[in-house]
């Protein structure tokens, strides 16, 4: 039932192809214009051909913005600190969403739900007061902490999952053997939560990667602690853009997420 | 040995103390400011200082002509974004569910503009859109379709269209992939009866796959209403907001008076009607959510 004829699988194939463009040209065309010289990019209408492709925009641009590698520091940083605080807030709520039942627990599941849906716009106005009054505005801190907040319920959802899926009756017999809570944790949970881990801190490490731009600019002025999405825009200067070399920065600037992506697909597929 | 497992399992306060700090966190940085927000929305707080002014941004900003304009413009943008959203989701999640060669790939493909930070995605999106030397404008003007250079994002009508569609292009994948995992998870079994029935490939659509995979299709509407609704940075940085206001929705809005004119009284009032409208959007979400839960609970 699944064979499809010839003229099927050139409707789906062109389907497919069709999708595709549209989910990818953006990054083809960010790809392609950071191989082209800036006067190729200049020409309208706009040229489908350059015969002179090179890789000039990906050294030039540390030039023409010479704090870029900073900047790309500064969001690999962030993102990073972000993700670790998260799994250090996410573990211990998760493991007792996933083992203990209480009161209150799938309301207060629910409520975390919830909390995902006010985005950071909404929130921005009193977070401003509160990062000003504690003198925290223009530094690293201002992108870290209202970042963690954003990225603690669902990864306690993602991380719940996990934890459930390890069978209670591990940690049951090692208690009845005499094995203590810390004990356990250090033996039964760890080892067999790692890749659950894993997947849950990728996912903040993207998040927090995601985010940064809305704190950026709105709680950070600082040239030294800016991440690169808001650094890019130092490539739009009084006369022209630099496209090509903007282009090629951007790329740089997310390789970092391609990267964990790929771990994510490695492990999660 | 019963007894000392019951007391593994039950152990309410520890199980509190665990969730503690994350709890702590959430009331420091997102409800406590919630109620903050609604506070500030009754003075007059700005960079100066604050005073109680009772309802007087509200009353202001409900007999404004514009803000009137923007509430509207705000779902027209939400209905056809969240509308494109799952009607391409769901082609692209039918096409990658097709049974040939190289799905596994596309799968993965599908998936970028849900994973690079939106702000980055959106400098492509400013090429593409560039009216001189945009792929798009070319391609225009080398079919005749255009007669000349044409700046996407610089008139009324087409910056609107421009932006949905670039919020389209960042919440399709989502939507796809959610989809695809729904078509999955209908039982097998119900494709070959039917198949042995002689129903084709259209009817198996429509009488299976659809109706299995309604819950899914209803979730996914609100969440990217909400989502939608909460869309910022699509907007601020192709248009910020413009021209004269042509894609100013209320999240825009809010920051702009907010954060660009420091009136946070005034953009306080404008977030407690973006808090008031997505409260009502997640009671539905969770409402939602936990039927179908019971719904799965019971079978």
């Amino acid at each position: 039932m699944n064979k499809y004829n010839t003229f099927e699988k050139i409707l789906i194939y062109s389907g497919i192809l069709v999708f595709m463009t549209f989910i990818l040209l953006p990054f083809v065309e960010m790809f392609y214009a950071s191989l082209r010289p800036l006067d190729h990019l200049f020409r309208s209408p706009y040229q489908f051909y350059s015969d002179d492709l090179s890789f000039w925009a990906y050294r030039e641009m540390w030039n023409t913005v010479p704090m870029l590698g900073r900047y790309i520091f500064n969001s690999f940083f962030l993102a990073t600190s972000v993700a670790v605080i998260t799994l250090i807030f996410v573990i211990p709520a998760a493991y007792s969403y996933a083992r203990f039942k209480f009161p209150a627990k799938n309301t207060s599941l629910y409520v975390l739900l919830a909390i995902n849906m006010f985005s950071g716009a909404v929130l921005l106005i009193p977070l401003y007061k509160v990062l000003r009054t504690f003198g925290l505005l223009n530094s690293y801190q201002a992108m870290i902490v209202p970042g963690v907040a954003f990225l603690i319920p669902t990864s306690i959802w993602l991380l719940k999952s996990y934890f459930e899926k390890i069978p209670i009756d591990l940690e049951e017999a090692a208690f009845v053997d005499g094995a203590s809570r810390v004990q356990i944790l250090r033996h039964i949970i760890a080892p067999l939560s790692t890749p659950g881990l894993v997947v849950v801190g990728i996912y903040a490490f993207i998040g927090a990667y995601a985010q940064q731009f809305l704190f950026a600019i709105t709680f950070n002025q600082k040239k030294e602690y800016m991440p690169i999405p808001s650094g890019l825009y130092e490539f739009i200067g009084y006369q022209s853009v630099k496209w090509n070399e903007m282009m090629a920065a951007s790329l740089v600037g997310i390789a970092p997420v391609f990267i964990s992506f790929y771990f994510f697909t490695k492990i999660y597929c | 040995m019963k007894q000392k497992l019951k007391s593994y399992n039950t152990q309410t306060y520890l199980a509190y103390a665990l969730i503690a700090p994350a709890a702590l966190y959430i009331v420091l940085i997102v409800a406590w400011p919630l109620l903050e927000t609604i506070r500030l929305s009754f003075t007059n707080s700005s960079l100066a200082g604050e005073d109680y002014v009772g309802f007087e941004n509200y009353q202001k900003m409900l007999s404004s002509k514009k803000f009137n304009g923007i509430v509207t413009r705000t779902f027209v943008w939400m209905f056809f974004s969240v509308s494109l959203k799952l009607i391409i989701g769901l082609i692209g999640a039918v096409l990658l569910n097709a049974n040939l060669k190289g799905r596994s790939i596309f799968r993965v493909l599908v998936m970028p503009p849900w994973v690079v930070p939106i702000a980055i995605g959106m400098l492509g999106w400013l090429w593409l859109y560039n009216g001189y030397f945009g792929i798009i404008a070319g391609v225009g003007m080398r079919t005749g379709i255009l007669d000349g250079p044409f700046g996407f994002l610089a008139y009324k009508q087409s910056a609107f269209i421009s932006t949905i569609i670039a919020d389209v292009w960042v919440g399709t994948p989502m939507v796809t992939v959610f989809f695809l995992a729904a078509m999955q998870g209908v039982p097998r079994d119900l494709y070959e009866a039917a198949y042995c029935d002689g129903a084709s490939r259209w009817d198996r659509f429509f009488k299976i796959t659809l109706p299995q995979i309604t819950p899914v299709i209803i979730t996914m509407s609100l969440l990217s209403a909400i989502w939608t609704f909460n869309s910022f940075e699509i907007i601020w940085i192709l248009t910020e907001g413009g021209p004269r206001g042509a894609t100013t929705t209320l999240i825009i809005d809010t920051y702009k008076q907010a954060l660009g004119n420091y009136k946070f009284g005034r953009g306080a009032a404008r977030a407690v009607v973006v808090m008031i409208l997505l409260t009502l959007f997640a009671g539905f979400y969770l409402a939602l959510l936990a039927r179908i839960n019971k719904k799965i609970s019971h079978e």
